[in-house]
């Protein structure tokens, strides 16, 4: 699979309506995000944020223009396609609730590497090394993911989208749930090992407090007003 | 991992999980237990009695004499005369015939009053003979060969000597207690109602009634045992015949000529055909219980589909989990139809060890107060059809909740809305 090493995304004319009949949620005229970029991402709730999350997921599909993942138009490619693409090369964090529940730690952490279909030994490895860079202590593997607190919960969320060593990570509101305390301590964590990897970033917030943890910051809103939105470095 | 899943999300819900279980075992069994009776009593039914061409009694109803003649159910409206069972002995077409008397009873088992014909003609499932445990067949007035569960329940051994009743209940007012009778021959199992009778000969049913008048005795006559040997104890009635004819082509002739017999109105059944019309008529009964089992099941099955589909709002959290970490439409769907084939086949296991475990309870009780003799093993090859069909409906039920969880997957994206 050949990939492009200077933009990790690249939308072209982008729109997206849930029906025919609706008006387009979001329309895209142009966006390059450059590898290893850090983008925050901000508006208020129905302005398309979780829209634009599930188009870069891959879990649904554009109308109209063309979407980029690391060279790959998505756009022209199957469900089935898309799913495979997104366990291989894109880690996502939910607001919460993203561990299954009765599951332990190390099988949730475990979940995305078996659908990146990697080595289970070797993913297993990087799964200890990533719980513990990210201060999760041993004992918690082997415990159900429901007796976690939140932010436990949450940094083993990180560890999920990172196992597979994504070139895209797609973040949705993660620090939500936590206290202002934890929110930074757990900002510097997922932005150092998504570092180690050199992982881009989409992070959608509106918490704009967390503003100078990235290299660039975008309202959503001007995406779809804006022709041209140049990228800033 | 898929089955892994499917193995934790349903222990995840074992609480809702082991009702829909338990509603699923019971129904199985339920399904299967009937089959499994159906099956039995038709086996048990169509062996009783072969090799006999004719069964000859008085006349009336064609089931009537199959029944008490062949099961030891019920009595015999009339009998036949001793007259009437030379004449057809010395009918030309006729090979052999095996006289019957009933009417006596030993602490509820049947006795049956025959010759020692009766153990050389008389034959059961293939073309068995019967076959004898101990001993040998009668051959005083009071010798007695019990069958096998008579032996086994009362304990009767060789030499033991035994004291027959007047009728056929369980507790009776008269006994023959001035003329017991001998243990010379047990029989081995049959799976027949030979096992539940004791056997003697026609000249021990003379015997002890010699000082009997119309069901009761005499007042202030009685025939000790060694007088009543003394005595003529060639039978003046007998209850039924079976027919054994030289060949088979003869069984209408033979048939046609007994029912219209001039000296006293008897009639003959062919074996075959009466229990197969025995069958039919009790396969309506039969009919209308499968029905209901497999209404049972399916109502089941919706109810746990129902359940599934219920449960699709709370696991809404878990297929966005999936969808992110890169499970496909596909994958979800199979991870609820292996759901329920996990569900299914545990179903299928218990349903078949509550229902051999009802069976092993059930079954000396059936034995004894029906005559089924129903075998504990309810897996018979035709069984494993049906618990094929069990699944493979259940599969196919199973498909409508995992189509919402494919719907869903692709609708929802990865939202997860509380």
């Amino acid at each position: 699979m050949m990939i492009n090493n200077e933009t990790a995304i690249s939308l072209r004319d982008l729109s997206f309506r849930w029906s025919p009949a609706e008006p387009p949620v979001l329309q895209i005229p142009l966006l390059d995000i450059v590898r290893g970029e850090r983008l925050f991402l901000y508006g208020p709730s129905g302005s398309g944020k979780t829209t634009l999350l599930n188009l870069l997921a891959g879990v649904i599909k554009p109308q109209g223009g063309e979407l980029r993942l690391l060279g790959q138009a998505l756009n022209r490619f199957s469900q089935r396609q898309r799913d495979a693409f997104r366990a291989r090369h894109i880690g996502v964090i939910f607001q919460q609730f993203n561990l299954i529940p009765y599951l332990n730690v190390l099988d949730n952490v475990l979940l995305s590497a078996q659908f990146a279909r990697l080595p289970l030994a070797e993913s297993r490895q990087r799964a200890e090394h990533l719980l513990d860079a990210l201060g999760l202590s041993i004992t918690l593997l082997d415990q159900p993911a429901r007796q976690l607190s939140v932010g436990q919960q949450q940094r083993v969320a990180v560890a999920r989208a990172l196992v597979t060593r994504p070139e895209i990570l797609i973040a949705d509101e993660p620090t939500s749930a936590l206290d202002s305390d934890s929110r930074a301590a757990f900002m510097q964590v997922l932005l150092d090992t998504a570092a180690e990897i050199n992982c881009t970033i989409v992070f959608v917030s509106h918490d704009r407090s967390l503003q100078p943890f990235f290299s660039r910051v975008l309202d959503i809103r001007e995406l779809g007003n804006t022709s041209h939105v140049e990228a800033s470095c | 991992m898929l089955i892994k899943l499917a193995r934790l999300s349903l222990w995840n819900r074992r609480a809702t999980a082991s009702l829909t279980l338990a509603s699923l075992i019971i129904s199985v069994a339920l399904v299967l237990g009937i089959d499994h009776l159906r099956v039995q009593a038709k086996k048990s039914f169509s062996q009783t009695l072969s090799g006999t061409d004719l069964i000859v009694g008085a006349r009336s109803g064609q089931l009537n004499l199959l029944l008490y003649s062949v099961f030891r159910i019920g009595n015999a409206t009339n009998n036949i005369t001793w007259q009437s069972f030379q004449e057809l002995s010395r009918h030309s077409a006729v090979e052999w015939t095996v006289p019957l008397s009933l009417g006596d009873s030993h602490r509820g088992y049947r006795v049956l009053g025959t010759t020692a014909a009766y153990f050389e003609h008389y034959r059961y499932g293939q073309q068995r003979p019967l076959v004898f445990a101990e001993g040998k067949p009668f051959a005083g007035v009071y010798d007695a060969v019990l069958g096998a569960e008579v032996a086994r329940k009362l304990h009767y051994q060789l030499g033991d000597e035994l004291v027959l009743a007047h009728g056929s209940g369980a507790v009776n007012l008269h006994h023959h207690d001035d003329k017991p009778f001998r243990v010379t021959g047990i029989l081995q199992p049959t799976g027949t109602p030979v096992d539940r009778t004791v056997h003697i000969s026609l000249a021990g049913i003379e015997a002890i009634h010699l000082d009997w008048q119309q069901g009761m005795p005499i007042p202030g006559q009685t025939v000790s045992a060694d007088a009543a040997l003394q005595q003529d104890l060639t039978p003046k009635n007998i209850t039924a015949i079976l027919v054994g004819l030289k060949s088979r082509a003869a069984t209408f002739t033979v048939q046609r000529q007994v029912n219209q017999y001039p000296q006293e109105p008897l009639l003959a059944i062919l074996p075959g055909v009466a229990l197969t019309e025995l069958w039919q008529m009790l396969s309506v009964v039969e009919n209308v219980l499968y029905l209901i089992s497999v209404m049972v099941l399916l109502a089941v099955l919706i109810g746990m589909m129902t359940s599934l589909l219920a449960s699709m709002n709370e696991r809404q959290r878990e297929i966005a989990i999936l969808r992110a970490v890169g499970a496909g439409a596909g994958y979800l769907f199979l991870l609820i139809e292996l759901e329920v084939l996990l569900l299914i086949v545990l179903a299928l296991v218990g349903g078949v060890l509550l229902l051999t475990g009802s069976l092993w309870i059930a079954q000396p009780v059936l034995a004894e107060q029906f005559g089924l003799f129903i075998d504990i093993n309810p897996l018979q090859p035709q069984t494993f059809y049906l618990l094929g069909g069990i699944l493979g409906l259940a599969a196919l039920m199973g498909l409508i909740p995992a189509f919402s969880a494919y719907r869903r997957a692709l609708s929802d994206g990865l939202a997860q809305r509380l």
